[in-house]
């Protein structure tokens, strides 16, 4: 098992036939994703990589009986992307888009409440649940299917963790990357749920970074619900403070937002905390040396 | 993108926000010539940047002579506060506006709230200090209201924010006309926080911004060419600046290894590591994930026209980026400009074999890392 995509995965490409979204709808179907329709507005009836490309995501729907799409858009259009998805019911919606105003992701949070999908970024890699589907632009061949979750503000250092974790011979169940937004559609506490209930995953590191409160709440849910070891890292420990958040930021947060505060609130709960983004991998080994699952982790070679 | 506190407050008043009258003045003898028209006047640096009182950016003049004094020490000077850091920022231009007569200064501003995905007020009868110092010290003095940014805020809202912060109930209705049209000049121009501090209750019985910030959400600039237009680029950090031409999320820093890396999250922990292994990054890159050869070239440029810079460390794991891009942007910055510094590179991800290839058959010194520990250890010690 996995989490959120799998073989059933039934994709759409928004915006597949722009460069990014033609050349990862490709590195897609090459890692085996069940992609069944593409959507750009007014290039239905053309091909991309032998994807048959709609004018809207209904239509795709209807016609191929998809249930998750993943957005490659420019910014200026990926929110109406994601109305589109949502209103279209799809269960999933994936958005890589990098640099969306951040009152537009506001508008879609707002949209998102009682609906059905489901939304993972933005500004992310997306997920991937090796060796069933990709759904981003994670690099696959990094990736072992196994046991391990893991969960990522950054796209880069997911790859950083999910490497270690290959190199050590531990595979991953699912690695999400829930994007670097201040806004996102999926948060640390609810890819942790996902995990907590998923019987194959036995084990979860999460990589946060400074900046708002994800981490924390993580923190405190873990407390309160967390059945399975989890192994952390938090960027930005050097930052310059002031840099990257205004005023208001820095109130709203209240004290929180540090790395410091981070880390010392996932350790205070029992979570390990490499020190530096090169020990990811071992500290998830010791904490399921601890939990006396190493082996269990092991993939079979 | 920030803006000076003379736009903000054009750009309120634009909004129907009252603000004190003032003039620009980018000479002495402009500054003599708009405080003729004021009984007295105060003469405001603009800079970017807060905390301008306490670094002698602020000062009132009693006569218009006294004003020309102040403007011609004031022009040209380097201000320091405690948001410039100790290099400061010169000063090109004054503002000069009618002295107010102050009865009780406030705060009162509007920014995004994340975990709400919503906008909050944040008010305070303790005004004309630094929030930040407040929220520190009296917490219970600074008021929120979260309103949403479809339906705004409802008037018991405002009114309950004017009770709060012990505003006189005969101002109450113009506090809720003044909250009203910031919100919409927030919402309409994509601002990331309208801030007014000191609001200011007058002996007369008004309520006038005094000073004032706006800041706008870089991500939504592309459908605001007006507010592009308000950008002052003399204020910001010539490096940041070409970066940001190219797209190169760049921030300057103070080490001597400069970083080269996709990804703000893998570039932070860069910076991290660098530190750990007891070096000090030159500064923070994200090129980004649609870098083509050109930008990455540009970044070169960028990084080797920092004279501290004595070593350089490219960090990539590709996803969307791809390494036979990163590794052509090399090559040609190599071609083009020269790489004087030592260059260590770990490559790894989307197109990993490529890139290595690319970087092999140029022939060019690279220090090869094997992963990012190891790029860290060879770089501090490239640069020592």
């Amino acid at each position: 098992m996995s989490i959120l995509v799998n073989k059933e995965t039934r994709l759409i490409v928004q915006g597949i036939t722009g460069g990014q979204g033609r050349f990862h709808t490709e590195q897609m179907l090459a890692y085996g994703t069940n992609i069944v329709a593409g959507v750009t507005p007014g290039k239905a009836g053309q091909d991309v990589c032998g994807v048959p490309v709609f004018d809207t995501v209904k239509q795709a729907k209807e016609a191929t009986n998809a249930n998750a799409s993943i957005i490659y858009v420019p910014p200026k259009f990926a929110a109406d992307s994601i109305f589109e998805a949502v209103d279209a019911e799809l269960d999933l919606v994936v958005c890589i888009t990098e640099g969306i105003p951040v009152l537009d992701m506001a508008r879609v949070k707002n949209y998102m409440v009682g609906k059905k999908t489901r939304l993972i970024g933005p500004n992310c890699p997306g997920l991937i649940s090796p060796g069933e589907s990709k759904v981003g632009i994670l690099p696959g061949y990094i990736h072992k299917k196994g046991h391990v979750g893991v969960i990522s503000r950054s796209g880069t250092l997911t790859y950083e963790a999910v490497g270690q974790l290959s190199a050590r011979g531990i595979g991953q169940s699912t690695a999400v990357g829930i994007g670097g937004d201040p806004i996102r559609g999926t948060s640390f506490i609810d890819a942790l749920k996902l995990f907590n209930e998923d019987d194959d995953t036995y084990a979860i590191v999460m990589i946060g970074e400074i900046g708002g409160s994800g981490e924390e709440d993580a923190a405190a849910w873990i407390k309160e619900n967390m059945k399975k070891p989890v192994a952390a890292f938090i960027s930005g420990q050097t930052a310059p403070k002031g840099k990257r958040m205004g005023h208001a930021g820095a109130i709203i947060s209240g004290g929180k937002g540090t790395a410091a505060g981070k880390i010392a609130a996932l350790r205070e709960v029992g979570v390990k905390v490499a020190d530096t983004p090169d020990r990811i991998g071992e500290m998830l080994v010791e904490a399921i040396k601890e939990a006396g699952i190493y082996e269990k982790c092991l993939v079979a070679e | 993108m920030k803006i000076h506190e003379y736009q903000a407050k054009e750009l309120l008043a634009a909004y129907g926000v009252p603000v004190p009258v003032g003039y620009l003045a980018e000479t002495a003898d402009e500054a003599y010539e708009a405080a003729k028209k004021f009984p007295q006047s105060v003469v405001k640096a603009q800079i970017h940047s807060g905390g301008r009182g306490k670094g002698g950016g602020v000062k009132l003049a009693k006569t218009p002579e006294e004003a020309k004094k102040i403007a011609t020490d004031m022009i040209g000077m380097r201000l320091v506060t405690k948001q410039t850091g100790a290099e400061g920022k010169i000063v090109h231009k004054v503002l000069v506006t009618e002295a107010t007569d102050i009865k009780k200064e406030y705060y009162l501003s509007i920014a995004v709230d994340n975990d709400t995905a919503g906008l909050v007020i944040i008010a305070s009868g303790a005004g004309g200090t630094e929030i930040e110092e407040t929220a520190a010290e009296h917490p219970e003095l600074i008021v929120k209201e979260y309103v949403s940014v479809y339906e705004g805020f409802h008037n018991y809202e405002g009114i309950e924010v004017a009770r709060k912060i012990g505003l006189p109930a005969e101002l109450q209705k113009d506090f809720l006309a003044m909250l009203r049209n910031m919100t919409r000049l927030f919402i309409e121009k994509d601002c990331s926080l309208v801030e007014i501090n000191p609001l200011v209750e007058t002996a007369d019985g008004k309520l006038i911004a005094l000073d004032a910030k706006v800041n706008f959400d870089d991500n939504a600039l592309m459908r605001h060419p007006d507010v592009v237009e308000l950008r002052d680029i003399a204020e910001e950090d010539p490096k940041e600046v070409r970066a940001s031409e190219f797209d190169l999320n760049y921030i300057s820093l103070f080490g001597n290894i400069g970083c080269l890396v996709n990804g703000a999250g893998l570039a932070m922990a860069t910076m991290d590591i660098i530190q750990k292994f007891g070096g000090s990054p030159a500064n923070f890159l994200d090129v980004g994930g649609s870098a083509t050869t050109e930008r990455v070239t540009a970044a070169f440029e960028i990084l080797l026209s920092d004279p501290n810079v004595k070593a350089i460390m490219v960090n990539i794991f590709g996803g969307i980026m791809k390494c036979d891009i990163i590794a052509e942007g090399i090559v040609a910055a190599a071609n083009k400009i020269g790489i004087s510094v030592p260059l260590v590179v770990r490559l790894e991800g989307t197109n990993v074999e490529r890139g290595k290839e690319i970087l092999k058959e140029s022939g060019l010194n690279i220090i090869a890392a094997a992963d990012m520990a190891d790029a860290a250890r060879l770089a501090v010690a490239a640069a020592k």
